[in-house]
């Protein structure tokens, strides 16, 4: 075991999948020589080439776009678009393009590529940088999205992200970045990691189940932990995949503890708190104490960065969404 | 053109286009475009030049029936695309959008699998690297990314092989297209982007979509273009075999504007007497791009009356056997809706599909099964 950053972890897996197959390719803004504004990409393209890490011009449907040709080529691009609120111009080609090729060649073709986005707000910036658009992209069939929420899921996840055979939108926390953890580099670690598919319970409990991902698994945590302390049984569930949804994983929970609450950053209007609601109520109407409660954003754009600690859900925003579930 | 020392180029190429046989069938020279084609190429030719427009007739016809929801007729640009087209190399990757019937055919599509996109038995579903001719892409303009990817990774591969991209005029004002224009040009990619200009996008004139002729924003960009004129196949064969060589010789992009007239409808659903003059029409039907070729072959005896007649008699038969084929295409059956969405099944998926396929189960007795 090595204690990494989650930023350091994602770069470790990233050498690895270069290291484990000469059609991966790295390609986006400042990625290069500057190793990507979040030092993800760092000392990647010294020690691969530039033919492999690819600084490429500003725009981000280039990106995707060309991605894509590589990828049909028989290259595995691994995509950096570098703030959740530049992946609108390549929204285009993620979703008519990227998501329907294998439907639209009945199978004949597979476009193995790996979008990567920092996503969520709480590091103090400017319009643009702090968005979480995943239900933009779990809408859309043929996507893969998952959120890595530690550096051990960091460092597996993206290799699994990147050998998988369909496009993944692989959501990065951006608080979280320099978050430590344990992580096994060894062959065995990734051999024995959980698949890309499923979600993982990451505190067990009995009073209510606690939803989160990315950003947000780490608030559930602590939730949990100080809800233990009133006395109150929080099983916290890291998603992990946000489509396809483990969604067995999260009724096998509900039906235990009776309660469930979805937490994430995004605006709960129209978010994926929703559709878990929705599938959870159909699934497991007669284990609920209490309707499924979210909490999140506001319907609003992001606001100005000295106003997001009152729209992030944090920690007594999450426990007054468990607090109330059992009010009912 | 010239090219200064850092290979971009600079000055533009003339006006008019490139052409090595006029609309009257006379075969002229042009000191960058030599062409030595024996009489059967020539013959080779001409016979694809008939059979797609008979393909597509008959398309046109087939929607008109019922039999095709929708057609995007090629009148008109039937030289832009053969000539193009043959002028591929066979390991030479083609980025069609959805009106390139011709190069399909010199691709080696079967003209069924078009009509079965067009009738909507399927969005495609050709194999793109057994043809080496890429799925048909219908966002305007997005394919022009992935065909200059494709020929990144060519370049990866240090093959010998060059990739061409397909558009249309009103693609040309596409942000895609542009980005396009910029990856090829700063990454040297093996790519020529070949830009059908026939005038009109749906209702909208040129006029609307540039104030430069489109051949001369290659400049901008780094990267020679041109224009040829896109009714004369000789030239369009000509000038494509010139640029991608260039591709395949680590020369960068070229841009082709192929100059021609889409002589029908934008689709089957378009009307164009709402937003064009009939008088253009005339006049481009002298510009014909298959007369021309017949012309020039009976004025150089380089080919018989018999020919003309096989030819003729080859046409109906598969126009007859397109026709056949469409109208016998059966449904795909339903459950088909949720196959190849992803690569390994998955919950949500499978749960709908189960819940589905038990819906439709549930008419097994009145209707004698429905999947």
């Amino acid at each position: 075991m090595t204690t990494l950053t989650l930023s350091k972890a994602l770069n470790e897996g990233l050498r690895k999948a270069l290291e484990d197959d000469p059609k991966v390719l790295i390609m986006g803004e400042d990625v290069g020589k500057l190793g990507g504004v979040f030092r993800v990409t760092d000392g990647l393209q010294k020690d691969f080439g530039e033919h492999r890490v690819v600084d490429t011009p500003l725009a981000e449907s280039g990106i995707i776009g060309t991605a894509i040709g590589l990828a049909l080529r028989g290259y595995r691009p691994v995509c950096e678009i570098q703030f959740d609120g530049f992946v609108y111009p390549a929204y285009d080609q993620i979703v008519s393009q990227l998501a329907k090729m294998r439907y639209r060649s009945l199978g004949k073709v597979s476009l193995p590529v790996t979008v990567r986005i920092p996503c969520g707000g709480g590091i103090g910036a400017v319009e643009h940088h702090s968005e979480s658009p995943e239900a933009l992209f779990t809408h859309i069939a043929g996507l893969r999205v998952v959120a890595c929420a530690n550096a051990s899921d960091a460092y597996t996840m993206i290799q699994q992200s990147i050998s998988c055979d369909d496009p993944v939108i692989f959501f990065e926390p951006k608080r979280r970045y320099w978050d430590k953890g344990e992580v096994d580099t060894t062959a065995g670690g990734l051999a024995g990691a959980q698949p890309l598919d499923e979600a993982r319970v990451a505190v067990e409990g009995s009073d209510v189940t606690l939803l989160a991902y990315g950003p947000m698994t780490r608030t559930a945590v602590e939730a949990a932990l100080a809800a233990r302390e009133g006395g109150r049984s929080v099983e916290v569930i890291d998603l992990r995949t946000l489509s396809p949804l483990d969604i067995d994983t999260i009724t096998a929970s509900v039906r235990k503890t009776g309660r469930c609450v979805v937490a994430h950053e995004a605006s709960v209007f129209g978010g994926l708190g929703a559709e878990i609601a929705a599938r959870v109520t159909e699934q497991c109407f007669y284990h609920l104490e209490a309707p499924v409660l979210r909490v999140g954003g506001f319907a609003t754009p992001y606001p100005p960065s000295r106003l997001e600690e009152h729209y992030l859900p944090d920690l007594d925003r999450v426990l007054d969404a468990v607090d109330r579930t059992f009010g009912y | 053109m010239t090219v200064d020392v850092d290979g971009a180029a600079t000055t533009t190429a003339p006006l008019e286009p490139i052409q090595l046989l006029t609309p009257e069938g006379e075969r002229i020279e042009h000191p960058d475009y030599p062409l030595d084609l024996d009489a059967e190429s020539i013959r080779g030719m001409y016979r694809d030049l008939v059979l797609v427009r008979r393909i597509d007739t008959e398309a046109i016809a087939l929607q008109r029936q019922g039999e095709l929801g929708i057609w995007a007729s090629l009148l008109g640009q039937e030289a832009a695309q053969i000539g193009s087209g043959r002028a591929l190399g066979p390991n030479d990757m083609a980025f069609p959008t959805y009106r390139e019937h011709g190069v399909a055919w010199c691709r080696g599509i079967d003209p069924v699998q078009l009509l079965g996109l067009f009738r909507g038995v399927s969005h495609g579903g050709w194999n793109p690297e057994e043809h080496k001719f890429h799925l048909y892409t219908i966002v305007i303009g997005a394919q022009t990314l992935h065909a200059t990817g494709y020929a990144m990774g060519v370049q990866r591969d240090g093959a010998d092989e060059a990739v061409i991209a397909y558009f249309g005029d009103g693609a040309s004002s596409q942000g895609d297209v542009n980005e396009a224009f910029v990856w090829a040009s700063v990454f040297n990619a093996p790519v020529v982007f070949f830009c059908q200009n026939n005038q009109w996008a749906i209702s909208e004139p040129n006029e609307r979509q540039t104030r430069v002729p489109l051949y001369q924003r290659a400049y901008g960009f780094g990267f020679p273009g041109l224009r040829v004129d896109g009714n004369d196949v000789l030239a369009c064969y000509a000038v494509t075999k010139k640029a991608m060589q260039a591709a395949r010789e680590g020369q960068g992009p070229t841009l082709i504007e192929a100059f021609t007239y889409r002589m029908g409808a934008h689709t089957t659903t378009d009307d164009p007497t709402r937003y064009r003059v009939a008088a253009d029409l005339e006049a481009w039907k002298l510009k014909d791009p298959i007369e021309r070729v017949r012309a020039y072959l009976v004025r150089s005896a380089q080919a018989e009356p018999e020919f003309f007649a096989e030819v003729e008699a080859e046409a109906e038969a598969v126009g007859a056997s397109v026709r056949e084929a469409c109208r016998t295409m059966p449904d795909p059956p339903p459950m088909d809706i949720f196959k190849n969405v992803y690569d390994q099944p998955n919950q949500i998926l499978e749960a709908e599909r189960e819940q589905f396929a038990a819906y439709l189960d549930s008419f097994a007795d009145a209707e004698g099964g429905a999947r």
